[in-house]
């Protein structure tokens, strides 16, 4: 199969990359903490959030009390839906800029060959 | 069919085919074929999602919910658009370093094994499938009803012109129908939302204040619960949506089509502007169609609602602005059908004659000419299924596909990409548990089975509770992947080194 091939390919290409060496880097470590420290806590927000709103509208009718005039919290809450998905996209654009950079240095680490710091 | 939506309706199909034309040039290679050669640029391939992801549905189906059920239908356009939140967090980016032209590639990034391959392409070709029958037997009815057309008349019509578009052009003609159509959905929403809008001195209070006694439901209107009233139905209908789009095969593919994992995070972010802008305007075009055309005549066009949003125009802008987003429904339906045989006939084309069969050996001439047969091929099968289920309430199937989308594929993705353990044993037992507990969930649900006759396939009591299945085949997926793999001994912790450095760091080897 042709990604097999590219694989093997990979490996014998005169400078077989170790991916278990860059893997194991204290660097790439470091990415993936990083990451998963952002983006774990983010997720469980965004998809409490989510859920929240079915769950309040099947199991509870506070959200039909009116905030402003005839729209009631309900509607505040679907709108701030919106809201939160534009800002979280907002706030992973600027946090990824640094996973990038990381990333770059990890990349540039194992074309030189050499230990990952 | 007045003079204006003839002539609006001839323009919108020369400039696809001038589009097309353009893009067959350009279409040289299978890279360019399945990928546009993976050149478009972030905010290129961003609008083009918003074209691939918004379809008739979206457009006339919620606006029309909304008018009739008020908040439940406002529903629909929350779990659509959160749903990039776990594309833009979780998937988008490994997914663009790790695959080639479909998801499969992507999962074999690991595996390397043909069943894995098999079990992905099967998943891919049931959820276009049914996503394809959907969106063609909506388009026949909504073509009828706009252009006065028989309903075969129009299915062949859009067929045809779906089928030229990918066959000559490609992904290159598809993205740029995609984008065109994009454009002039958003352009047709902001003018009668700003019409809408303009009827309401622009006093969003005064506007929820009319729409109280606008319709049927009176206060009840406002409310959440006129549609949907059993809880866990509810929930499970929203965890379809949210986690469906993060697997469904046409919108990953197009991840496939810009040049690193950058531009794919930079797509994620312009797609989600102008989708969560289309979706805060269904609401204007909902109450609008309440407030100004009525509760009864929106039935009394379609049961379903899918008028709402054209009955609007009329009201607000008359002929023009019927005829003009008549045009938008059309280009619509045209640009999701076109993305949907592209993803299929990838499936059939790169997964199961190239890689399985041909054992990833086929010519590059072997490659294209699969490329084009099967996107015939797809083209072809989808236009007779939809010919014959003409007289079938289809409209379950898109939530059908969302629904496998979740339960099938996203499991596997994830796995792939951050468990160690994950093995080929629980990549196979985890999409077909998803996929097949979907199906079979479904084929008993009240979307197949309902008591009232013509509500449903077939007459009866259904055996389970919820149309949409997502709470149970959702898990189900998630525990067949864990049990398939901790069941096999089988591990490569040097595999998941390579995958997960490049899935992360966006390294490739240099040829």
């Amino acid at each position: 199969m042709a990604v097999k091939q590219e694989y093997n390919k990979a490996r014998n290409n005169g400078k077989a990359v170790n991916f278990e060496k860059a893997a194991n880097s204290n660097a790439f470590k470091k990415l993936l903490e990083d990451r998963k420290k952002f983006i774990l806590p983010l997720t469980i927000f965004f998809l409490i959030f989510y859920f929240l709103l079915p769950i309040l509208t099947s199991y509870t009718t506070f959200l039909n009390t009116p905030a402003i005039g005839d729209i009631s919290w309900v509607w505040i809450f679907a709108i701030s839906q919106f809201l939160m998905t534009w800002i979280l996209c907002t706030i992973y654009v600027k946090k990824a800029n640094t996973f990038d950079e990381q990333a770059e240095h990890i990349v540039e680490e194992i074309r030189k060959g050499g230990d990952i710091k | 069919m007045s003079p204006i939506v003839i002539i609006l309706f001839i323009a919108i199909v020369i400039l696809t085919l001038v589009i097309t034309y353009f893009a067959a040039k350009r279409t040289q290679t299978t890279g360019d074929f399945y990928t546009a050669g993976g050149g478009l640029t972030g905010v290129q391939n961003g609008v083009a999602i918003a074209g691939d992801y918004l379809s008739a549905a979206s457009f006339l189906g919620i606006a029309g919910a909304i008018a009739l059920f008020g908040f439940d239908g406002f529903f629909y356009s929350i779990g659509f658009l959160i749903a990039y939140l776990v594309v833009l967090f979780l998937v988008a980016e490994p997914l663009r370093n790790l695959g080639k032209y479909t998801l499969a590639d992507m999962i074999n990034s690991r595996f390397d094994a043909k069943k894995v391959r098999g079990a992905a392409a099967l998943s891919t070709i049931t959820i276009v499938t049914f996503y394809m029958i959907a969106q063609l037997v909506g388009a026949g009815a909504l073509i009828q009803l706009l252009f006065g057309l028989d309903y075969w008349l129009a299915v062949l019509i859009v067929g045809v012109m779906m089928t030229i578009y990918v066959l000559f052009g490609g992904m290159i003609a598809t993205s740029w129908v995609q984008i065109v159509k994009a454009v002039l959905l958003m352009v047709g929403m902001i003018i009668m939302s700003f019409l809408v809008l303009l009827k309401f001195d622009f006093n969003i209070a005064q506007m929820f204040h009319d729409v109280k006694s606008a319709t049927v439901h009176g206060a009840d209107y406002l409310k959440p619960g006129l549609q949907y009233t059993q809880p866990l139905g509810t929930l499970s209908l929203m965890l379809a949506l949210v986690l469906g789009t993060a697997g469904l095969p046409h919108i990953l593919m197009r991840f496939f089509t810009v040049k690193d994992a950058k531009t794919a995070r930079s797509s994620v972010i312009t797609a989600t502007w102008v989708i969560g802008v289309f979706y805060v305007l269904t609401l204007f075009l909902g109450f609008g169609a309440a407030a100004f055309v009525g509760y009864d005549s929106i039935i009394a066009a379609n049961s379903g609602g899918n008028m709402a949003a054209p009955l609007l125009a009329q009201v607000l802008g008359g002929d023009i602005l019927f005829a003009f987003i008549s045009a938008v429904a059309f280009a619509t339906i045209l640009a999701v059908v076109a993305g949907l045989v592209l993803s299929g006939a990838s499936a059939f084309a790169h997964d199961l004659y190239g890689e399985i069969i041909k054992k990833g050996k086929a010519t590059e001439k072997e490659q294209m000419y699969a490329a084009r047969y099967a996107s015939l091929g797809v083209s072809v099968l989808a236009i007779v299924l939809a010919l014959f289920a003409q007289y079938l309430n289809v409209a379950f199937l898109v939530s059908l596909a969302f629904c496998i989308a979740a339960s099938a594929n996203l499991p596997v993705i994830l796995y792939t990409i951050y468990w160690k353990r994950f093995n080929t044993a629980g990549a196979v037992t985890a999409m077909l548990t998803g996929l097949f507990s979907a199906l079979i969930l479904v084929s008993i649900s009240p979307s197949v089975f309902s008591p009232i006759e013509g509500a449903a396939l077939f007459v009866g009591e259904p055996i389970f509770p919820f149309s949409n299945p997502a709470i149970i085949s959702v898990p189900l997926g998630f525990l067949g992947g864990y049990f398939g793999t901790i069941l096999s001994k089988e591990t490569d912790i040097k595999r998941f080194a390579e995958v997960s450095v490049k899935a992360h760091t966006g390294f490739k080897e240099e040829a």
